[in-house]
């Protein structure tokens, strides 16, 4: 017996599917903007070695980096209110994003600033440049477009990864296929629906990014 | 010769009609002369039968199936089944009784015949004691814990108001793990799994608020037995007045027995 395609039950939910997606693609916003500003702080003092934090954020990468996110996020949400903390699902899908990206963006924009020559602090010193100006247009503005595409691939990353957060009742567009295909049980279509989202989601996600980037950081206009 | 042939095979007939009920005496009679209750328990089903650590069968099952054996004054013999291999052990005369949380629905009334319930088995919303919930509609404006695309999911979301916060869990571990870490207010699930988290924590034992489903669960009996029926019914009764019914209740599933059961 062939299996019939019907696409008519899933395409009857498709707004539950295009909310979810609205929810992954708000989810991974903020996850990436804040997330990315943990890694710029951790990469500059890391690469300055600012003590005591640049240790602290050491043991912080190696933590994150070294768990599954799975985990992370059970940890945050089923654990942390033992301790008194509740996270709704929402914080604390966010705040498992934004710990999980800050520290794989700590290592990457780390690498980018450590490729920057000497010479290039030196010269801004040579322009009288304090500190801060220097940080931003002699080290972080290069740095970050040398990494660029390694960031844009952990951030298109994290936003596929944010489909875990279905595990702890996020209604983001994984649980809202998980949630269609209880119902209906058409797999087959709800899922292959979803793979074309996450798809479509994906290459947004990174031309977007690959736009900014380039009007941003390689002064293109 | 050839006229009493034809007339001799009808008596033949007739008296082999006439002894089948004889020759297939009463169920309760062979029981008792046999002096042995053979009854069908699960083995895989915690909170009404498991193996314990010394590996004999325990819990609410075979508590039953003890008490029938001990009113009838004969010996207990307990077979292990499954869920799907429990009526037929009944209806090929493998065993007398099938106690094994079998509920009723007319499929199965077709081939057997059920007792009284014997104990409770639901699906409902449970919550902390102190929290007071009237009814389904008083479940607006809190967050509930349920396993998606369970029958408690399609249940409590068929009449659940619009203000209730359903929260869909991947499987039962994580809805109970929201429930006892207070990430919900409320949980829907079965009556057994509340016993499951009585054992584990005693100290956050959800009660019964509202109820979604009731499918309590009954002995098992064949067809046309309505000696051993009687027996069992009279024997389930004095249990329940005399309170064992409630003890076996408190004792595997943590909850008393409902009044109306």
């Amino acid at each position: 017996m062939a299996y019939e395609f019907d696409f008519a039950p899933v395409l009857a939910q498709a707004d539950l599917l295009l909310k979810g997606a609205w929810f992954t693609l708000q989810l991974t916003a903020i996850g990436t903007l804040l997330g990315v500003a943990i890694g710029v702080l951790g990469a500059g003092v890391r690469a300055w070695h600012v003590r005591p934090f640049d240790v602290l954020f050491g043991l912080y990468v190696e933590l994150i980096r070294n768990t599954p996110f799975i985990v992370q996020l059970f940890f945050i949400f089923f654990g942390l209110p033992a301790l008194g903390i509740r996270l709704s699902e929402w914080q604390a899908a966010v705040l498992a994003m934004v710990v999980n990206l800050g520290a794989y963006s700590t290592e990457i924009i780390r690498a980018g600033i450590q490729a920057i020559p000497k010479g290039q602090l030196e010269a801004a010193a040579a322009l009288a440049m304090n500190r801060f100006e220097a940080f931003r247009h002699v080290v972080l503005q290069p740095a970050l477009a040398k990494v660029w595409p390694a960031l844009t691939s952990q951030i298109v990353i994290v936003m596929l990864g944010s489909a875990v957060c279905s595990q702890i009742a996020t209604e983001e567009l994984s649980f809202a296929a998980n949630f269609i295909q209880s119902r209906n049980f058409r797999a087959f279509e709800t899922y292959l629906l979803t793979t074309a989202l996450y798809l479509l989601m994906a290459i947004l996600l990174r031309q977007s990014l690959a736009w900014l980037g380039q009007r941003l950081l390689m002064g293109r206009r | 010769m050839k006229i009493f042939r034809p007339l001799f095979l009808a008596t033949l007939l007739c008296s082999g009609a006439l002894a089948l009920p004889a020759a297939q005496a009463d169920a309760l009679a062979d029981i008792s002369a046999r002096g042995v209750l053979k009854v069908a328990v699960p083995q895989d089903f915690p909170p009404f039968g498991s193996v314990g650590p010394d590996l004999k069968p325990r819990g609410l099952d075979i508590d039953t199936a003890q008490l029938l054996a001990d009113k009838l004054g004969v010996k207990l013999a307990l077979t292990p089944v499954n869920s799907t291999n429990r009526i037929p052990f009944l209806t090929t005369g493998k065993v007398d009784l099938v106690i094994s949380s079998l509920g009723k629905n007319p499929e199965r009334a077709a081939v057997i015949d059920f007792s009284r319930p014997y104990a409770p088995f639901y699906l409902a919303v449970f919550g902390p004691a102190e929290v007071d919930i009237a009814g389904i509609e008083a479940t607006a404006g809190k967050t509930i814990s349920v396993t998606r695309g369970s029958i408690e999911d399609m249940e409590l979301s068929a009449v659940a108001p619009k203000g209730a916060v359903i929260k869909r869990f991947e499987d039962n571990n994580s809805t109970i793990a929201a429930y006892l870490s207070g990430q919900v207010e409320l949980i829907a699930s079965g009556s057994v799994v509340m016993a499951a988290i009585a054992e584990k924590n005693p100290a956050k034992v959800p009660v019964v608020k509202v109820k979604l489903k009731d499918s309590p669960v009954y002995v098992g009996i064949a067809k046309n037995e309505p000696a051993l029926m009687d027996k069992v019914n009279a024997t389930l009764d004095a249990a329940k007045a005399d309170g064992s019914l409630n003890r076996n209740a408190e004792k595997w599933l943590k909850q008393p027995l409902p009044a109306d059961l």
